[in-house]
């Protein structure tokens, strides 16, 4: 850089900023000034499950749009599944010299990682939980709230089963540690009390495996080809599940109710009849919630840990009948978007 | 341990008595064990770890081990895949994914035989390698659909022979031919003879260095042949699968079914005996509703017992047992 090209920046730098003032003035309007001086260069980071799934994808466009679109720095980790590997990049955010003001974290279990998010709070940094929550109120949650969800599944299969029906239920979950799966069957199991005609004939899990759903759910039709409906709590293992349901030739007999992100697929499996019903989580709502979120924390003056609240998702039972252009966001749009930042 | 040793009993003999009981006793307790379709199904579950049993069960009868099957089942399938969603020509992305396994089962054979980097180490690297390099390379995402064009996989994964489901021919193909080649051909027995004492082969004269790397290429191509025949059922393949226990389901397999870890011994039928047994005992808990821990505490307790056992039928012979042998 010559000096002459530096003098001249530096005279367009200082120009700028002797304006500034006075557009404010111009307006009277205090607001972008203050939301300036609250969020610009505050990073947030996202530390999901794994990058490599439809939800943390969407979750890193929409929200990361937003806190790139206010001026903040967005980041992700992505520990790929393992918790550990999520532990330890918390633990290097909060011993980093260049803390985040904020972390939106997709926790693994109801326990693993509620001391680190003391510390961070310690720290002085926001801890957002979002999807599954655990036993530790930070200073806020966003997701589902699974029971609910629960509750619109089992109301969704006991639907699909309709009167005159063997009235007898499947459910494939997805492990007894994980609060999105305990807290589903406890509102499946809720509403099936208010349905005493109704009964659980079989309940394995599925660890979150799509082979291993397969072959539960292969074996669970085998025992009990009458079962009407089938609940799969995750739509990635209902994958397998729906293979079962294929290879038993009972498709169209066992109706498929499951959860999931609301991507594409989704909408195309309830298009083809793979799907009966899914409960969908609006990544785009939710994102939104989140990044409203965000910005109200970095302008509130609250420190870290002094309040919480639980910002639930609205959700409902999308079936074949409900489907719109839009109902579903795609990832592959998702993608190329993202694609197109990189460059 | 003298009914062991007399020879009357292998361990071999002990899973299949074992697995006759257990059958007997589902059979007697459960009902709806004993209906045709469970017991095609028991068969269908197990066959993709059969396959990459009979892949895993070449290697260790030479005296190898390789722990990046799974890696290379998922993230060749995935990768294969992600080609054809891309526009890619179905053959051409064969041919690339073809050329990559191969290259993957060289590399662990050079590593192995010219490095003498031993196999649990040298196949652990790769395996990490593989899932790095494709999943952040060449995929977007997890789960990778086939796509709606690729109909033939789709249809393959719905074929069946003679009422089996393509799963199991593929299995009971896989088995069957590498039995022939461990039996009938040069290749077969070298892999005994190298198995059995490395040094002893080596000076015979036997290639065993390029032998090795034969090894790790058949292990890898097994390994791809799992994931393509997983993805034909599932419509998709999750390279998720890489985390989960799987590779330790196809060591219980290839162990339990009495293919000692010193090499050397045992044979197609133990894979087919392992597979059976882990299948019927998976099945049969799965009907009975048992929790996902307590399958995996019980399966975690057979395969300590068969590796305890394993090590008295087989002990560690001081001649020819090396440092940083498994």
């Amino acid at each position: 850089m010559t000096i002459k090209t530096m003098l001249a920046r530096t005279l367009a730098a200082a120009l700028c900023l002797s304006t500034l003032p006075a557009f404010a003035q111009e307006t009277g309007d205090p607001g972008p000034a203050f939301v300036q001086s609250a969020l610009a260069g505050k990073k947030v980071v996202l530390i999901p499950l794994a990058l490599g799934f439809d939800l943390a994808q969407g979750w890193n466009h929409y929200i990361g749009s937003e806190v790139r679109g206010f001026g903040g720095v967005w980041e992700t980790r992505d520990p790929n599944w393992d918790t550990a590997a999520g532990a330890q990049a918390i633990t290097d955010l909060i011993s980093s010299a260049d803390k985040p003001a904020a972390i939106l974290v997709h926790t693994p279990d109801l326990t693993s990682y509620s001391k680190l998010f003391k510390r961070a709070q310690d720290a002085g940094i926001f801890v957002i939980q979002v999807d599954n929550r655990s036993n530790f109120a930070s200073d806020a949650f966003v997701g589902s709230n699974w029971e609910t969800l629960g509750e619109l599944e089992a109301k969704a299969a006991v639907a699909a089963c309709g009167e005159g029906s063997s009235k007898k239920i499947g459910l494939i979950q997805g492990d007894q540690v994980n609060s999105s799966s305990l807290d589903q069957y406890a509102g499946i199991a809720k509403v099936l009390k208010d349905h005493p005609d109704f009964e659980i004939v079989g309940a394995p899990d599925s660890n979150w495996d799509v082979t291993t759903a397969r072959n539960v759910a292969t074996t669970l039709l085998q025992q009990h080809p009458e079962v009407c409906s089938v609940i799969d709590f995750w739509d990635n293992t209902a994958a397998g599940t729906a293979a079962a349901i294929r290879d038993a030739g009972l498709t169209g007999k066992v109706k498929l109710v499951t959860t999931g992100g609301g991507e594409e697929l989704d909408c195309k499996a309830l298009e083809d009849g793979t799907f009966h019903a899914v409960v969908m989580t609006d990544v785009k709502g939710q994102s939104r919630d989140i990044s409203a979120l965000l910005k109200f924390l970095l302008q509130s003056g609250l420190k870290p840990g002094q309040a919480k609240s639980w910002i639930y998702t609205l959700e409902t039972a999308t079936t074949k009948a409900d489907l719109k252009p839009g109902t579903c966001w795609s990832l592959k749009d998702v993608q190329a978007a993202e694609a197109a930042l990189a460059k | 341990m003298s009914v062991l040793k007399s020879g009357t009993l292998s361990q071999e003999r002990i899973v299949f008595l074992f697995a006759i009981v257990l059958f007997v006793a589902y059979a007697a307790l459960l009902n709806g064990f004993l209906a045709p379709n469970n017991l095609v199904a028991i068969l269908r579950s197990v066959s993709v770890l059969g396959i990459l049993a009979v892949g895993m069960g070449i290697v260790v009868i030479g005296r190898g081990i390789d722990l990046s099957m799974v890696a290379v089942m998922a993230m060749a399938t995935a990768w294969q895949l992600a080609m054809m969603n891309a526009g890619t020509p179905p053959l051409i992305a064969t041919a690339i994914v073809f050329a990559g396994v191969v290259a993957v089962g060289i590399i662990n054979g050079l590593l192995i035989a010219y490095a003498e980097v031993p196999a649990v180490f040298a196949t652990l690297a790769t395996a990490s390698f593989v899932f790095g390099l494709v999943r952040s390379r060449f995929i977007a995402q997890d789960a990778v659909p086939v796509p709606p064009s690729a109909s033939f996989i789709l249809e393959f994964g719905q074929a069946r022979l003679a009422h089996m489901p393509i799963e199991v021919v593929m299995f009971a193909v896989a088995a069957f031919l590498s039995f022939l080649v461990l039996r009938f051909t040069k290749f077969g027995r070298y892999v005994y003879y190298m198995g059995d004492n490395y040094q002893a082969a080596r000076t015979m004269g036997i290639p065993v260095r390029p032998m090795i790397i034969g090894q790790y290429v058949v292990s890898a191509l097994v390994a791809w042949l799992a994931g393509l025949i997983t993805a034909a059922g599932l419509q998709s393949i999750n390279t998720r699968v890489v985390n989960s226990t799987l590779l330790y389901d196809v060591i219980l397999v290839v162990v339990i079914g009495g293919i000692g870890l010193s090499g050397g011994k045992g044979g197609m039928r133990n894979v087919v005996i392992g597979a059976l047994l882990i299948g019927i005992m998976l099945n049969g808990m799965t009907i009975l509703d048992l929790p996902n821990i307590y399958q995996n505490l019980i399966k975690a307790t057979i395969l300590l017992v068969a590796l305890i056992i394993d090590s008295r039928l087989n002990p560690r012979d001081e001649q020819v047992g090396q440092q940083g042998d498994i």
